[in-house]
């Protein structure tokens, strides 16, 4: 279910160029997890969304399956939005592109939903330098099937039911570098100073804008034997609904100085070191920014920051030489050639 | 000894009423040569139909092109053996001897000596030395190889009085705006034409005469039409994955509007196509496009079918206009992939898990390709809902005699049920899912039409008519309710069956659909020949108008006719208007061919005969 929220607002809010508050960039109430990561993420699009004074119905929500993926029914709601098929969002957003070249096209996916059933149409938009901002919750797990290992889970890492991780990860963000994005960042979702600049750039960017948020799950991110973890409170609690049940955590949040790194601490008491680039980090160099994420995922740091930005890279339109006009506003003189081609037409096939 | 003397052996002599049948080498460029010979008949105004019997291997294997000319207008695949058969193919050139009627001709290129062993001596044989003359007249090897195929149309002209006037324009339509092949065409038209003449008495005892019973009509292949009716209809946006045989639609799709859509001032194109990875993003851009206002279609055959259907669930589901082209192949799985049937009526109208049914139409002809997929758009947007039409290889690759390409100017896109920003402004609220109008199709809204009303989530989850999820038993049942209701709505807008009465009080009735319509009228022909009349009945689309239950009503016998093994028709039409599968007499065929009128009227008179002793008993 989702709850709609009251409209009420305070009059001392501030607004934006077009009038309009944070509040206006809401959606409805989350019903994901208390603490979830992916609402820190709807959180940093709303002031995104706001701060650039964006019409709210000029934007399109595109997601897939996941509990990433309802996160867009959490942030607009004066947006249409398309939660569509599990991986398969990348081919539903390329044909509203095309469709409709004019609209802002913000796309949350999870990190099953893009590098496992998704990888090749991930892969695809990525080469087609769709103008988009291709958002990755990644929390290394599938969070809405409850706890499987993801592909971009690290080798090595157990899950709730213990399950090791055999194989090597998928990183995305070296997959964006190698297939041409033109704007690839990484974020923490807890780190809003950080997050919210870049989805800022990322909508601001003419071309496939990639952001890969490392965003804690607080139901599958719990280890075994503590008090608070899913598995004991299921074994502990006895009324209904046990499988509902959720731990409320508080989400993480933190504040990295550029240039230095924090360990960040996970609900289930795992430790994440994130680097934060620092100020004079060149983000125009493709083969660099690859370099730097693999050094410093061997030192067991993940780097985080803009990566890399071609501000000049064309996009899909433009490559396809589409007409100015949205191609679902073309007027049907320009689009039926009429009657009188169709008799030459037929006079070719006598 | 060969007899090369053509008509020594008894032969009936007949007139525009035989096959002709070429056996080539995939890859050496006959194609045209053939498609030449067929539109000759043509424009000498003598109905004909062309068909294409090809490998799926791309070079190298045998390929046939089997043209029929009758004067009765029945052109379907005839079966049978055949009358005239060019064997160029070494390969199969044991199997092509075969394959001639007692008193036929076999024209080959005796350059090389037929082994004695394999004469037959009830058929004529028609030596022609062709690679000797190729080698002797032209320099360059390519030319060496295609101008063989133009030497035996050349001289098949000869043998058969064809008019060379009518040839030698063919080549000039062929070559326009390409004029220096035009001479070395014609010199290798009149090398065979010669060498017939000279060599041979002709004309043979089977012969082409003009006459005047073409009209306006065209010859082409249905993915053409296909193609080109998505152009009229406002197809704007292509998603698409190449397959045999529905590759071709796309193909045109593309080269027309290279021609017609491109803006003169800007030289921007007003249309978008991607080939997609793989026919899940082949339907998912086309959903995306439907939802986002767009026409957009996608093109495929059956295991593109299969790949689709999850998406098919969620555009039913989700209530997004989407056409897509369905040129069935033989299956299952890869099946074969370059012969014909009409086996996914099941899997399209069905396609999906949960109860999900789809809009079909089933063209008969390359013009019927054509206005279907145009109307298809229109269809699909009034219902919000995807369209799919079920062509077939048969239909979509293969040349046909057609009704002309029809448009009309006055009409207009009809594009729904779409609420503009004014009609927005003036609505006290919105709710995506309410059936304000009682026919199951509620209004939907754009991105980017109003600041502030309208917009509204999409998803493949259940909803309320507010579209806020929701799994409230109440909310999805009477969502799933009323897209029933829209579903009778689509009754009464998809073309209705097409029905020809014979003779009055005639009991039994035919039921068909799609590319088999083309051995009907032969079939109708020699049942009432033995005394047995049948009225006939064409499916046009699904969901089925009530007129097609009453003329299973209204007749004691029917018979449902279908490329299938499994009586797929028969199946739907039973299950959807609830009629006793035991009323419905399956015809089939499923070898891959064309079915003919020979096996549609044995199988019925067959049926028929072990009746009547039956009947007898009582
Ligand atoms: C075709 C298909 N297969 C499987 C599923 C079940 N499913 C739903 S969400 C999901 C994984 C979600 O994981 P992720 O994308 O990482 O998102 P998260 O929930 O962790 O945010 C799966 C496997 C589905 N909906 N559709
Ligand atoms: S299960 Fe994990 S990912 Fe899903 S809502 Fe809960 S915390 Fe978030």
């Amino acid at each position: 279910m989702s709850f709609a929220k009251s409209k009420f607002r305070h009059k001392a809010l501030p607004v934006n160029d077009l009038g309009l508050t944070y509040r206006d960039y809401e959606g409805a109430i989350s019903t994901l997890c208390a603490g979830c990561g992916h609402d820190s993420i709807s959180s940093a699009i709303i002031h995104a969304c706001a701060e650039l004074s964006i019409e709210p119905h000029k934007i399109a929500k595109m997601s897939g399956i996941g509990c990433s993926s309802k996160a867009p029914t959490y942030f607009l709601s004066n947006s249409h939005g398309f939660n569509t098929v599990h991986g398969r969002m990348p081919s539903v957003t390329t044909g509203a592109n095309m469709a409709n070249k004019d609209l802002t096209y913000l796309a949350m996916s999870g990190d099953g939903d893009s590098a496992s059933i998704g990888l090749g149409q991930f892969a695809h938009v990525v080469r087609r330098q769709l103008n988009m901002v291709y958002m990755v919750a990644n929390n290394g797990v599938y969070g809405l099937t409850k706890g499987q290992l993801a592909a971009t889970s690290d080798r090595g890492v157990k899950n709730k039911v213990g399950d090791t991780s055999l194989f090597n990860d998928i990183d995305l963000c070296t997959m964006a570098l190698q297939l041409g994005a033109s704007f690839v960042a990484r974020c923490f979702s807890g780190d809003k100073a950080q997050l919210v600049p870049i989805i800022k750039a990322a909508i601001a960017h003419q071309g496939f804008a990639f952001i890969d948020i490392i965003s804690p799950c607080v139901t599958f991110n719990n280890h075994p034997g503590s008090t608070r973890s899913y598995d004991y409170v299921q074994e502990h609690v006895t009324t209904g609904a046990v499988t509902d049940f959720v731990p409320t955590r508080e989400e993480i949040t933190a504040q990295i100085p550029e240039g230095e790194f924090e360990d960040i601490c996970l609900h289930d008491g795992s430790i994440l070191r994130i680097h934060k680039l620092d100020k004079d980090y060149d983000t125009s160099n493709r083969l660099k920014a690859m370099t730097d994420v693999e050094e410093h995922k061997q030192r067991g740091e993940i780097l985080t920051g803009l990566l890399y930005l071609d501000p000049t890279a064309s996009t899909f339109h433009e490559l396809n030489n589409t007409a100015d006009t949205p191609m679902n506003q073309v007027k049907q003189d320009l689009l039926c050639p009429g009657e009188r081609v169709l008799g030459t037409i037929n006079d070719s096939f006598r | 000894m060969i007899n090369n003397n053509a008509a020594t052996i008894n032969t009936t002599s007949k007139v525009n009423d035989f096959v002709v049948k070429f056996a080539n080498t995939n890859g050496t460029g006959s194609a045209s040569a053939n498609n030449m010979f067929a539109k000759a008949i043509m424009r000498m105004g003598i109905p004909v139909s062309a068909k294409n019997i090809f490998p799926s291997n791309i070079q190298g294997s045998p390929t046939w092109y089997e043209v029929r000319l009758n004067e009765n207008e029945f052109l379907g695949r005839r079966g049978g053996k055949t009358e005239i058969i060019v064997a160029m193919n070494a390969q199969s050139f044991i199997a092509d001897i075969e394959d001639v009627a007692p008193g036929g001709y076999l024209l080959f290129d005796s350059s090389k000596q037929i082994p004695e062993q394999l004469l037959r001596d009830d058929i004529n044989y028609l030596g022609i030395p062709i690679s000797a003359i190729c080698l002797k007249e032209f320099q360059n090897p390519r030319q060496r190889q295609l101008f063989k195929n133009v030497i035996y149309v050349g001289a098949l002209a000869a043998l058969l009085d064809i008019e060379f006037g009518v040839l030698k324009t063919l080549v000039g339509d062929q070559f326009k705006g390409k004029e220096k092949l035009i001479t070395p065409n014609v010199y290798a038209l009149e090398l065979g034409f010669q060498y017939a003449n000279n060599n041979f008495s002709c004309p043979l005892n089977y012969k082409v005469e003009r006459r005047d019973l073409i009209g306006n009509r065209i010859m082409v292949d249905g993915n053409t039409g296909s193609g080109l009716g998505a152009v009229y209809g406002g197809a704007t946006v292509v998603g698409w994955y190449p397959i045999t045989p529905s590759t071709s639609v796309v193909e045109k799709f593309a080269s027309y509007c290279q021609r017609l859509r491109i803006d003169p001032a800007t030289g921007k194109k007003n249309f978008a196509i991607v080939q997609a990875e793989d026919e899940l993003a082949a339907i998912g851009m086309a959903i995306g496009a439907g939802w986002n206002g767009a026409r957009a279609f996608t093109a495929t055959s059956g295991p593109g079918i299969s790949l689709m259907a999850e998406f098919l669930g969620l555009a039913y589901f989700a209530e997004i206009p989407l056409v897509l082209i369905n040129i069935q192949r033989a299956g299952p799985s890869t099946g074969m992939p370059t012969r014909t049937q009409q086996s996914d009526v099941l899997a399209c109208a069905y396609a999906s898990h949960g109860d999900t049914k789809h809009v079909l139409l089933f063209p008969e002809s390359p013009s019927e390709c054509f206005e279907h997929s145009a109307l298809a758009f229109d269809l699909s947007d009034r219902l919000q809902t995807p369209v799919i039409i079920m062509s077939d290889l048969d239909l979509g690759m293969n040349d046909h005699l057609s009704a002309p390409f029809i448009w009309n100017d006055k009409q207009k896109y009809d594009l729904g049920k779409v609420l503009s920003i004014r009609e927005l402004d003036n609505m006290e609220s919105f709710g995506r899912y309410r059936d304000v109008d009682g026919d199951g199709i509620c209004y939907r809204t754009f991105a980017g039409t109003h600041p502030n009303k309208g917009a509204f989530f999409t998803r493949g989850t259940s909803r309320n008519e507010d579209a806020i999820y929701s799994e409230k038993s109440a909310d999805y049942v009477k969502n799933m309710e009323r897209l029933e209701r829209k579903f009778s709505t689509a009754a009464t807008l998809i073309p209705k069956a097409e029905i020809s009465s014979g003779l009055q009080n005639t009991q039994i009735g035919l039921i068909y659909y799609g590319s088999t319509a083309q051995a009907i009228s032969e079939a109708k022909h020699i049942l009432h020949k033995q005394g047995i009349p049948v009225d006939l009945m064409r499916i046009k689309g699904f969901p089925f108008g009530s007129e097609i239950e009453k003329f299973i009503d209204q007749h004691e016998q029917i018979f449902v006719i279908e490329q299938n093994r499994d009586a797929q028709m028969r199946t739907l039409i039973s299950t959807e208007l609830n009629i006793d599968p035991n009323r419905l007499t399956p015809v089939l065929c499923f070898d891959g061919l064309s079915i003919t009128a020979k096996q549609i009227s044995s199988d019925i008179i067959h049926e028929i005969e072990q009746q009547i002793p039956n009947q007898e008993v009582v």
